[in-house]
C-alpha cells in the first residue's frame, strides 16, 4: 500500500515536469516525435533507477560513516556521469540491440538535472533502499508519461499555425502550462 | 573585445534564460517571487564568477581529455560552499530554493561559460563575463518573480501591491495560479515570445 501511494503521489500528483520542473530540457529538446519521447523515457527509467541504488549505497555506507556527508554533491555528479559512461559501454559490448535504441539518448543524460535532483530528493527524503527504487522508478514514468504526451501534442502542434514570435520555445512552454494544469487536478488523489 | 560590451551581453542580447533558454529548471521552480529569484540569481552568480575565475586561471593545466570532468569538479566546489553557507545564515532561503542550490553544478549556465568562455579568454575577461551572464540570469528570475508574485500573490518583495479587489474575508482576491507550477510555464513561455519580438524589432 505504501509503495502504490509513493507511486501515485510521484508519478502523477507532484510529476517531475509539470510540478517539480526538473528535467525540462530533454522535456523540451527531445519531444518533437513520439518514437524519440519513449526512447528516451525508457532510458531515463534505466538510468535513474541504477543511479538512484547506487548513489544511495555510497551516501550511507562511504560518506555517512566517515562523516564526510558535504561531499554529497560532488560525489554524486561524478558517480552518474562515470555510470552513464559504464553503462553505455557495457551496453555497446553485451545488448548491442538495446545500445542501438537507447544509445544517442544516453549521453543526454548525465547532465540531466532530474537524474542528480531524484538522487538527492531520496536522500533528503530519508527513504530506505527499496522506496527510494520505487519511488525513483515512479518518477522515471511520469516523466515518460508527460514526455509521450507532450510529443503527442507537439506533433499535432506542427500543423497548425503559430504565430511568428511565439514558434518554438514559447508556444512549447505555454503547451507545457496548459498540461501543468490539466495534472493539477490529480492533486487531491493521495 | 570592449569589456563594458562583454558585461552587457548577457543583459538582453544573450540572456541566458530569455535567448538562449539555458538554465529553465531552476528558472521555473525558483521564480514564484522577488526575493527567491534574486537569492537564486545570486547564489548562481557567485558559482558562475568563481568558477570562470577559477578555470581561465587554469586552464592551461587541464589536459584536453579530461576537461569536463576538471570543469565540473571545479563548479562542484563553489556549489558545495554556496550551499552551506546559505544553510549557515539564510535557512529560510536556503529552504525555499531547496534540491535546485545543489543542482547549480549541472546548470547549463555554468557549464556552458566554462566551456565556451573562460577555457579560451582571460581571467579577466571571464569574470566581467560570469559577473554579466549572472546578472542578465539573475534580472531574468526576478521578471519573472515579479510578474508571479504580482499576480498571484498581490505582493512585490513581500509588500502589498493593492490592484486586486478584497473577498468577504478583506484578503485580496489574487490570480492564485501565477505562484503554482502551471503559471511559471505560462509566463516564461510569454516572456521568451516578447524577447524575441523585441529583438526582432531592435534588428
Amino acid at each position: 500500500m505504501e509503495y502504490i501511494i509513493i507511486f501515485i503521489g510521484s508519478a502523477f500528483v507532484s510529476n517531475i515536469v509539470l510540478a517539480q520542473f526538473l528535467g525540462i530540457c530533454p522535456f523540451l529538446g527531445v519531444s518533437t516525435k513520439v518514437g524519440t519521447a519513449v526512447g528516451m523515457g525508457t532510458a531515463v527509467i534505466f538510468v535513474m533507477t541504477l543511479a538512484t541504488i547506487v548513489t544511495w549505497l555510497i551516501y550511507y555506507y562511504l560518506l555517512v560513516p566517515f562523516h564526510i556527508e558535504f561531499l554529497q554533491t560532488i560525489s554524486f555528479i561524478f558517480i552518474i556521469a562515470a555510470l552513464v559512461q559504464m553503462v553505455e559501454i557495457i551496453l555497446k559490448k553485451s545488448v548491442p540491440s538495446l545500445y542501438q535504441a537507447l544509445g544517442i539518448y544516453l549521453p543526454l543524460i548525465t547532465t540531466n538535472c532530474a537524474v542528480l535532483g531524484i538522487a538527492i530528493l531520496t536522500i533528503t527524503k530519508e527513504y530506505n533502499l527499496m522506496q527510494g527504487v520505487v519511488y525513483t522508478i515512479s518518477i522515471a514514468v511520469g516523466f515518460t508519461f508527460a514526455i509521450i504526451l507532450f510529443a503527442g501534442i507537439r506533433e499535432q502542434l506542427e500543423l497548425t499555425e503559430v504565430p511568428k514570435g511565439m514558434r518554438g520555445i514559447p508556444i512549447a512552454l505555454i503547451i507545457t502550462g496548459i498540461l501543468s494544469l490539466a495534472f493539477m487536478g490529480f492533486a487531491n488523489l493521495v | 573585445m570592449n569589456q563594458w560590451k562583454n558585461f552587457t551581453k548577457g543583459f538582453l542580447r544573450e540572456n541566458p534564460v530569455l535567448v538562449l533558454i539555458l538554465g529553465t529548471c531552476p528558472t521555473l521552480a525558483t521564480s514564484t517571487s522577488v526575493s527567491n529569484g534574486l537569492g537564486m540569481g545570486l547564489a548562481l552568480t557567485f558559482v558562475l564568477v568563481m568558477s570562470n575565475l577559477v578555470i581561465a586561471s587554469i586552464k592551461n593545466l587541464i589536459p584536453g581529455k579530461v576537461r569536463i570532468p576538471a570543469f565540473i569538479l571545479v563548479i562542484a566546489t563553489f556549489v558545495t560552499i554556496v550551499d552551506y553557507v546559505l544553510k549557515g545564515y539564510v535557512p529560510a532561503l536556503h529552504k525555499e530554493l531547496g534540491v535546485f542550490i545543489p543542482l547549480i553544478v549541472v546548470n547549463c549556465i555554468v557549464l556552458g561559460r566554462a566551456e565556451a568562455y573562460a577555457s579560451k579568454n582571460s581571467v579577466l575577461s571571464s569574470i566581467i563575463d560570469g559577473f554579466g551572464m549572472g546578472f542578465g540570469f539573475t534580472l531574468a528570475l526576478m521578471t519573472l518573480g515579479g510578474i508571479r508574485e504580482i499576480l498571484g500573490a498581490g505582493t512585490f518583495f513581500g509588500m502589498k501591491v493593492p490592484i486586486f479587489p478584497a473577498d468577504m474575508q478583506g484578503n485580496p482576491k489574487t490570480i492564485l495560479i501565477f505562484i503554482l507550477a502551471p503559471g511559471a510555464f505560462l509566463v516564461y513561455g510569454y516572456l521568451v515570445a516578447l524577447t524575441n519580438r523585441l529583438k526582432n524589432k531592435l534588428n
